[in-house]
């Protein structure tokens, strides 16, 4: 009866997905007060006692770090232990600690009051630093006080649970995240923290699901409240109903069935049985995408559609607000390499037009948006340009139809790069820049254009319907939008021979590169990369590993050799039959 | 006392790696050795001193020694700085 009257009501709570996984379970609120510390004077005969505690402090903290080391070098390799080895360091700083016991005999103050004084100091001073890699060691420093402080107090530190649980705290320390993975941890859940923060490194080492910045969760959850963590697409959701428990069940069993899929082949490269290695990269939507993409073992992001920053802005996004966003992705994906398309608007996408076109697909879109717009075109550049300091992001732009229009846009660029220049603010100077083929035009001239940048990357889908003059959004005729026809499988041959008859890799992030009907055919025809969409990556993968390029590149010549859809169709059918029988085809 | 202007050529800065390694390599003289960095000093025997400095790549430290083996503890550490700490 008590339980209809308190009946709880679900609650959903967005934060940043950190580490990848699905976990339902009851929350154990982890709480970690602060230590309260007062001043106290002490007399000169208890000098020696107070050192003596405090030494004992000092012994305590460091055995307990020299085991929580051993146990993430054991857990984690050397390389994550690494955040551990400087807490060590501290406790083992001669020039520290003199000063301390100093002030305690000097100053006749207790041991507590002067560990956090001194210390204190070099915490503050690091906070306050410009740099972002001595800001987050501040952390480390005030875990180590903290630890002595507790240990001076003579106060165990919680860390044993009963059953299973979602811990879900103001924020976890290292030590605290991995200690804490000794019990049957289902997820983490912490208000503050992003996707570099401690938390979240350690929760994928330990391949433990993780979601952070979520603000207040610890504030509005209860111990042994029913949770559900989604740490793919970064939300939390409090006291579920059955019918959204059954909903994340269900997500979780799909996400364990693909991941079984994987497993094995998601540190392989995609390379053909007899050597020949393209690119698999994955299209990115949205941030939230991120850890999924990473968890398929793409070679990088191919394609990152930024006008999905505008989805539902009145006002284009700041330059800031881009880089930030450019910075996220680049850095989350580091070292692997990040193609950001400037803003494709227009068309059926987003913005509302200043004018009424009568034929929208035809008209202002792409690139010829952002060129009639330079100042918005340039703050854009700068963004993608700032984003781009660990060298692993390219630019490309879409819906160009001539030389110009390239010619005019690598101009922008480089005024872009000089006003940073002006301004001191770092760039890599030798960004790629590669353009997208989908009108038929910028086909033809694939050999000039490919003169003026470092890749192309034919997009199928618009491609194909200016190509054949179908819009596939028509009912009428959208049938006639044929993936394989023969003037299309024609036309991609010319555009890859093309293109790499100038020295540039010619790449697909189009539907038809996550067609597995298509993967033979593309390999076979030359291409240097595929970008698909994260859910196909694997069978894409699995399907150019198990082939050879000789015997792809005798089917694209027996394909190009058909004179109907149909005819292309039965045959690529045929070829999967035999050879795939598992993956499911159209 | 000696005291040499240097600028950190090594990508990491002194970061927590190299900033062990000095902070080693400076307890094995005699010598007092203190950097400064902007007007802020802090004492290069004490690692959570090297940590606050917050010295990247390109700042400009002045280190000073002083002491009976404060040559020797000089050519050291300068050669510490020139070799970029190991890195690759």
């Amino acid at each position: 009866m008590e339980e209809a009257l308190t009946k709880k009501v679900e609650i959903v709570v967005k934060g940043i997905p950190a580490s990848p996984g699905i976990a339902i379970g009851p929350a154990f609120l982890f709480q970690k007060h602060a230590p309260t510390i007062f001043e106290k004077s002490i007399g000169e005969e208890e000098t020696k006692r107070e050192v003596e505690r405090l030494e004992q402090a000092v012994a305590r903290s460091q055995k307990e770090l020299g085991k929580i080391l051993e146990f993430a070098q054991q857990k984690l390799g050397d390389d994550t232990a690494k955040i551990f080895e400087a807490q060590l360091m501290i406790l083992e700083d001669t020039v520290l600690f003199d000063s301390i016991y100093g002030r305690v005999r000097k100053e006749l103050k207790n041991a507590e009051f002067v560990v956090e004084d001194e210390i204190g100091k070099y915490h503050r001073m690091m906070v306050a630093s410009k740099d972002e890699y001595t800001r987050e060691r501040a952390n480390d420093v005030e875990d180590v006080r903290n630890r002595i402080l507790r240990n001076l107090q003579e106060q165990k530190l919680i860390s044993r649970l009963e059953g299973s649980s979602v811990i879900v705290s103001q924020n976890l320390t290292a030590a605290d995240t991995l200690i804490l993975s000794r019990n049957d941890v289902l997820a983490y859940a912490t208000d503050i923290g992003g996707v570099t923060s401690h938390t979240a490194l350690l929760a994928r080492a330990l391949k433990i699901p993780a979601v952070v910045g979520l603000r207040n969760i610890s504030a509005i959850v209860h111990d042994a409240d029913n949770i559900i963590l989604d740490g793919y697409g970064g939300t939390v959701i409090l006291n579920p109903s059955n019918e959204t428990i059954k909903k994340y069940e269900a997500k979780r069993a799909l996400y364990l069935e693909f991941e079984k899929k994987l497993a094995g082949l998601r540190e392989l490269p995609a390379e053909t049985l007899d050597g020949h290695r393209v690119e698999l990269s994955a299209n990115l939507e949205f941030e939230q995408e991120l850890e999924f993409v990473h968890l398929q073992g793409a070679d990088g992001i191919g394609l990152y559609r930024s006008e999905m920053l505008l989805i539902g802005k009145e006002v284009f996004p700041s330059e800031e607000e881009q880089f930030q966003q450019y910075k996220l992705i680049a850095d989350t994906v580091y070292p692997k390499p990040v193609i950001i398309r400037t803003f494709d608007i227009g068309g059926d996408k987003f913005m509302a037009h200043p004018v009424k076109e009568s034929n929208p697909f035809l008209g202002w879109r792409g690139i010829r948006v952002m060129l009639d717009r330079p100042e918005l075109f340039l703050e854009q550049l700068r963004a993608i340009l700032r984003a781009s300091t660990r060298k692993n992001v390219s630019i490309m732009f879409p819906m160009v139809s001539n030389i110009k229009e390239v010619r005019n846009a690598k101009k922008l660029i480089e005024d872009a790069k000089r006003q940073l220049e002006a301004e001191h603010k770092p760039f890599d100077d030798k960004l790629k820049i590669g353009v997208m083929i989908e009108v038929p035009a910028a086909a033809v001239i694939a050999e000039d254009l490919a003169k003026e940048v470092s890749f192309l990357s034919i997009g199928t889908n618009d491609l194909i319907q200016y190509l054949i003059a179908v819009d596939r959004g028509n009912d009428v005729v959208a049938d006639l939008y044929q993936e394989f026809h023969p003037a299309v499988i024609r036309f991609l041959r010319r555009i890859i021979e093309r293109g790499q008859k100038s020295d540039v890799w010619v790449g697909m992030c189009g539907e038809m590169a996550g067609d597995p009907m298509a993967t033979m055919l593309l390999l076979g025809l030359g291409l240097n990369e595929f970008s698909v969409v994260p859910n196909v990556l694997p069978e894409i993968k699995k399907i150019i590993r198990a082939v050879k390029y000789k015997e792809a590149k005798k089917l694209a010549k027996d394909v190009l050799a058909l004179e109907t859809e149909d005819e292309v169709k039965d045959y690529l059918r045929a070829v999967m039959k035999k050879k795939f029988p598992d993956i499911p085809i159209e | 006392m000696i005291e040499r202007e240097i600028t950190i050529k090594n990508r990491a800065g002194l970061h927590t790696r190299p900033a062990a390694s000095l902070v080693k390599l400076a307890a094995k003289f005699k010598s007092d050795f203190f950097i400064d960095k902007d007007g802020f000093e802090i004492n290069a025997k004490s690692i959570i001193g090297v940590m606050t400095l917050a010295a990247d790549q390109g700042s400009k430290l002045l280190l000073r020694f002083s002491g009976e083996d404060e040559e020797e503890a000089c050519k050291a550490i300068l050669e510490l700085f020139e070799s970029g700490f190991g890195e690759p």
